[in-house]
């Protein structure tokens, strides 16, 4: 018998040493390390661009420094021409709607709405030099291509204010011309930090501070840390820039993802390799957003318009940011925010322009990402919801793309004249849509998925910030059971009723047997 | 009729009994801790050492149904309708007068008609309804395409609610069981005789280590 026990204590000794050293022989950390030794290296141009002779002149216009790229990269404007940076529209196929070309030519969003009408403005954020006579996008001529925005490396060239696209006349082209190189955080930063009209108002996880930051914000792009640029994972080929966002894409290709580098099981524990299978490393190492500066959390457009004196002000915050603004409505800001969750396989369908909204009682979501626990493709992944009231013209059930940017009044721009009508018409008319007459608001919400400002691995999202009762992050997502989170309401009523009950018959049967053994003794 | 210190539980049985019990009361801490209803080792070591122990406990599991097979234990789980309404009467009115045991346990016959269905129904319904959920529950990976996939199942809600109940009813148990082992000759009797193995009975000289009614 001895034996048998000595035997079974080994044997589960055995097992436990197994259970505790069978591990990834090769472990979190060398991954980790490896990763840090590929982005530790200096990067440096192979070539001097200021000794070529075809960059020794003093450049009259911008054209001119695209007309000089192209001799010697010859082929090259084409692959610009054939992207969307440049076309503002790709193809996509949309579940339910089939092949559409979607992007910021014809996209509606919840915060300037769209570009109809508005190119002058917009089109700072084209890759495009400037606008025709008719003040349209240039899409077909490839000297209107703009290098420098992505390529200059001397951080001096600067798009001008409603310029159409065109450089602020104080660029020193040559200078820009001579240093041109692999586009840094700054060439990407300059539009992607500011869209919708200022620093963080739409990502809320790319913002300015991410220009110059430390780990603490951003462990890829920390100073301190990584200090790695964009194009570090948007790896590009062919001027075709891989990652896309989701408030223009519905497909599930093209993407940059964190397991391209890390792997899809890069943790120690077993246990949270697991997780992988269901949720993004996004949910749990993007713990908050807008880390920084404030992002833009709702819009409202059916404020705007109120005026002081007949002139349009700006109210602000208590951090600084507007409240409100004459010209575009009240808003609502938010610091350090907690991501919300929601289940996305990676596709997602759009309400686009020519499409009339019926229910209009319960927000009407502009970009619906597509996702479920059953559906073996979908993870638990962050978003920021981006809320607004934005116009609508009941007559056609469309949502009004309005008539904002204009240089003058008189012309029905919302800017100038404070006229939603005005706007309306003139804005729906520029996009060859129908307008009733009529102009209200409803409420709307965009998706904007988190993948940006990754925190410190000890910053991440702990176990219980999901499993548990109360306040869970994943208090939204009813459609599974997760440990800790959920129970069965029946089944622990009975249990804890059976064990109380067993508790109180104990109690009972034990006093009556003191009780009677004392009766019995005296 | 005389008194003797007896050989009721051996030695694996004895290391079974305390292992078991040892398990089981760690996988109750740490289970109801993954439940939600309080936090103790955290979360992430709650789980790792519920599997932990889970394992051990399976392990322990299986050698003592081979156990029980190879030495004949078994037979002592055999349910039986004798005696089992004298036991009845004994817990609800006997025990309160004094009476004693309507019998005494002996090596080939330790566990009373109601031991013999409660150990029984532990051993037919309750460790394999905790087992096998248990096991699905480790072994589950969500519904998922990717290669470390075990068991493709389309949720944990049926596995984890069967597992939770029958955690519920192992606690019920452990309390009547710990009550219970008050019952013998004296309080600690029992508990005694389960750490060392040796308890004092009544030994019929003439017919040795049967059961015997007593009269």
């Amino acid at each position: 018998m001895k034996k048998v026990i000595v035997g079974i204590f080994l044997i589960l000794v055995g097992i436990a040493a197994l259970l505790l050293t069978v591990k990834d022989p090769y472990s979190e950390a060398e991954k980790l390390d490896e990763l840090k030794a590929k982005f530790a290296t200096l990067k440096k141009s192979k070539v001097d661009h200021s000794k070529f002779p075809e960059l020794q002149k003093d450049f009259k216009n911008p054209r001119e420094v695209t007309a000089a790229c192209i001799s010697c990269h010859n082929q090259r404007h084409k692959e610009v021409m054939a992207s969307n940076h440049w076309n503002w529209e790709r193809p996509t196929y949309v579940k339910g709607k089939g092949i559409l070309y979607l992007g910021k030519k014809n996209h509606i969003n919840n915060f300037c709405i769209g570009s109809h009408g508005n190119e002058m403005s917009c089109a700072k954020c084209h890759i495009g030099l400037g606008l025709d006579d008719k003040k349209q996008i240039i899409f077909t001529d490839s000297t209107n291509i703009d290098c420098m925005v992505c390529h200059d490396n001397t951080g001096t060239y600067a798009k001008g204010d409603a310029l159409g696209g065109a450089p602020a006349p104080t660029v020193n082209l040559k200078l820009v011309a001579q240093k041109p190189g692999k586009p840094t955080r700054d060439n990407c930063g300059v539009c992607h930090f500011f869209g919708g009209g200022g620093n963080n108002v739409k990502h809320g996880d790319l913002e300015k501070a991410q220009f110059h930051t430390t780990k603490d914000v951003d462990v890829h792009m920390g100073e301190n840390s990584e200090n790695m640029s964009c194009v570090d994972c948007h790896k590009t080929e062919n001027h075709m820039i891989s990652g896309k966002l989701y408030t223009m894409s519905s497909t599930n290709n093209h993407r940059v993802t964190c397991e391209q580098c890390h792997g899809e099981t890069p943790h120690k524990e077993d246990i949270i390799n697991e997780h992988t299978l269901k949720v993004s490393c996004q949910a749990c190492h993007i713990p908050e957003y807008a880390k920084v500066n404030a992002t833009k959390m709702e819009w409202d457009w059916s404020t705007a318009g109120k005026l002081k004196n007949g002139e349009p002000y700006v109210e602000e915050d208590e951090m600084g940011n507007h409240a409100y603004m004459s010209i575009k409505g009240s808003f609502k800001w938010a610091k350090h925010v907690k991501p919300e969750y929601i289940w996305f396989n990676g596709t997602a369908s759009f309400v686009t322009t020519c499409q009339p909204i019926k229910d209009t009682s319960k927000p009407v979501v502009l970009n619906k990402l597509y996702g479920s626990y059953s559906d073996p493709f979908s993870k638990i992944t962050p978003v920021k919801v981006h809320r607004a009231r934005q116009p609508y013209d009941p007559g056609t059930g469309l949502l009004i793309t309005p008539k904002l940017y204009s240089d003058k009044k008189g012309e029905g721009a919302f800017w100038q004249d404070f006229d939603w009508y005005a706007a309306a018409r003139e804005g729906m008319k520029e996009s060859c849509l129908p307008f009733s007459g009529q102009v209200t608001f409803i409420r709307t919400e965009s998706y904007w998925p988190l993948n940006h400002m990754v925190s410190e691995k000890d910053k991440a999202v702990s176990c219980t910030e999901c499993h548990t009762r109360e306040n869970s992050r994943l208090a939204a997502l009813t459609d599974f059971y997760m440990p800790g989170r959920d129970y069965n309401k029946f089944v622990d009523g009975f249990g804890i009723a059976a064990v109380v009950m067993t508790f109180f018959g104990v109690i009972t049967h034990g006093s009556l047997r003191i009780m009677s053994k004392k009766r019995r003794s005296r | 009729m005389a008194k003797k210190y007896v050989l009721i539980y051996k030695k694996y049985e004895r290391f079974w009994h305390w292992m078991q019990a040892i398990l089981v009361i760690f996988l109750m801490i740490t289970g109801f801790e993954i439940h939600g209803y309080y936090s103790f080792l955290g979360f992430l070591n709650a789980v790792t050492f519920h599997n932990y122990a889970a394992i051990a406990l399976i392990v322990l599991t299986i050698f003592t149904i081979f156990w029980h097979f190879v030495t004949g234990e078994w037979k002592q789980y055999i349910p039986t309708t004798d005696n089992l309404i004298a036991y009845v009467k004994y817990y609800t009115k006997g025990i309160f007068e004094g009476a004693p045991h309507p019998t005494h346990k002996t090596q080939l016959s330790k566990l009373n008609p109601l031991q013999r269905l409660t150990y029984l129904g532990l051993k037919i319904v309750l460790f394999p309804l905790m087992i096998s959920t248990g096991i699905l529950y480790m072994l589950y990976r969500y519904p998922q395409k990717s290669t470390i996939e075990f068991i493709n199942i389309g949720g944990l809600e049926v596995i984890a609610i069967l597992h939770t109940l029958g955690a519920f009813l192992l606690v019920a148990f452990l309390v009547a069981h710990l009550y219970l082992t008050t019952t013998g000759d004296t309080i600690f009797s029992n508990i005694k005789a389960m750490l060392t193995g040796y308890e004092e009975i009544e030994v019929d000289e003439n017919n040795n280590e049967k059961a015997t009614q007593q009269s």
